[in-house]
């Protein structure tokens, strides 16, 4: 344990060839939160994310080897920052989606006693238009999960969150890797741990990295994978250790 | 004639098994499985007579209903245990691969100073 980040939070930003955007999604980390540290996990990129951070010089980076996905990219950050005692995580994503200005505002939720905080669309601030088939899968998503979690969630799937020292010590443990884990699963695995899951209203903005997933064929795709995600979710066993 | 075939096949998956066994190239937790099919496939062969019993016991109206059977049955507990051996090793080389991410950060950290390697990454 490192006295010195016992009270410190630690921004994570999963990246996978977002490195067009990366620098200004660092730089406005720094003008915001400048007090947190930032680790950034490149997700085995092949733009250069890794150089790009260096050079930045403001963030650490952690490199994979190949890309494994936003859910393996986390759990490296929880590992991360449960080996050097960070007292929360917030995942802010690279692509510029999330607002690093609203950072402290998920903080303070945690500080004020929950584990999981997410930063949510729909929630009242902002617009955030998606397709009606997406829309009406998030919100079931939303509504099931939500049971589960024993709190009112209305983005389950959004990937801007907050986690206490608990949560980054059972997510660097337990962080579901496979789709939509790192998103629906996670506050499934979280419910089930006891942990409280709480929400706040955040304003998303235009991705200005990367392609964003529309079209029907896909939205339909999307929905069904997210269902059968929640049914696995649901009749999963805590997730065996790989330990023989 | 037919029943030659069958040994023949039944004693070439033998001889290959335990062939990739002695070279360590079958892993002994599934050469088991082939071990047996070829054995029960080399008794079947050498003698018919076991195959009609416990086909007629078992109550198939013709015995190569049961090798059918049987044969699918094996092929569905192959394919399901090589299913299970990659998933496992899928998530054991994803944490392996979080482990050394974070072991090269950390080294660089040691190195201080010293230059990144550039030839960290292919």
């Amino acid at each position: 344990m490192d006295q010195r980040r016992a009270d410190r939070a630690l921004v994570v930003v999963p990246a996978w060839n977002e490195s067009e955007v990366l620098p200004s999604v660092l730089a406005e980390l720094r003008q915001h939160v400048p007090h947190l540290d930032v680790l950034v996990v490149d997700d085995g990129s092949t733009d250069g994310t890794t150089e790009i951070v260096r050079a930045d010089g403001s963030a650490q980076v952690v490199t994979l080897p190949f890309n494994i996905g936003v859910g393996g990219a986390m759990r490296t950050g929880f590992l991360y920052a449960e080996r050097h005692g960070y007292r929360a995580v917030v995942q802010v994503d690279a692509d510029g989606q999330h607002d690093p200005a609203d950072v402290l505002r998920l903080l303070e939720q945690v500080d004020a006693g929950l584990d999981v905080v997410i930063g949510a669309r729909f929630a009242g601030v902002g617009d955030y238009h998606v397709g009606f088939l997406r829309r009406a899968a998030m919100r079931f998503l939303s509504v099931t999960v939500s049971r589960i979690a024993k709190a009112k969630l209305t983005d389950v799937t959004s990937g801007f969150r907050a986690s206490s020292a608990r949560a980054v010590g059972l997510f660097a443990r337990e962080y579901p890797p496979e789709y939509l884990g790192d998103t629906v699963e996670s506050l499934i695995v979280a419910g089930r741990a006891g942990l409280s899951i709480g929400q706040v209203p955040v304003q998303l903005r235009e991705r200005r990295g990367g392609t964003p997933s529309q079209g029907v064929v896909k939205s339909i795709v999307y929905v069904g994978r997210a269902v059968l995600v929640l049914g696995l979710a649901l009749i999963h066993s805590t997730r065996p250790r790989d330990e023989d | 004639m037919q029943s030659l075939v069958g040994v023949i096949a039944g004693i070439l998956v033998l001889i290959l098994t335990v062939e990739l066994l002695r070279r360590h190239a079958l892993r002994e937790k599934y050469a088991v499985l082939w071990l047996l099919i070829s054995l029960i496939g080399v008794t079947f062969t050498v003698f018919p007579g076991v195959l009609t019993t416990v086909s007629e016991k078992l109550g198939f109206s013709l015995p190569s209903n049961l090798v059918f059977a049987l044969a699918a049955l094996v092929l569905l507990v192959v394919g399901m245990q090589l299913s299970l051996e990659v998933g496992r090793l899928e998530d054991r080389s994803q944490r392996l691969a979080e482990e050394l991410a974070l072991l090269r950060h950390d080294l660089e950290a040691l190195r201080g100073d010293e230059q990144p390697e550039d030839d960290a990454r292919d």
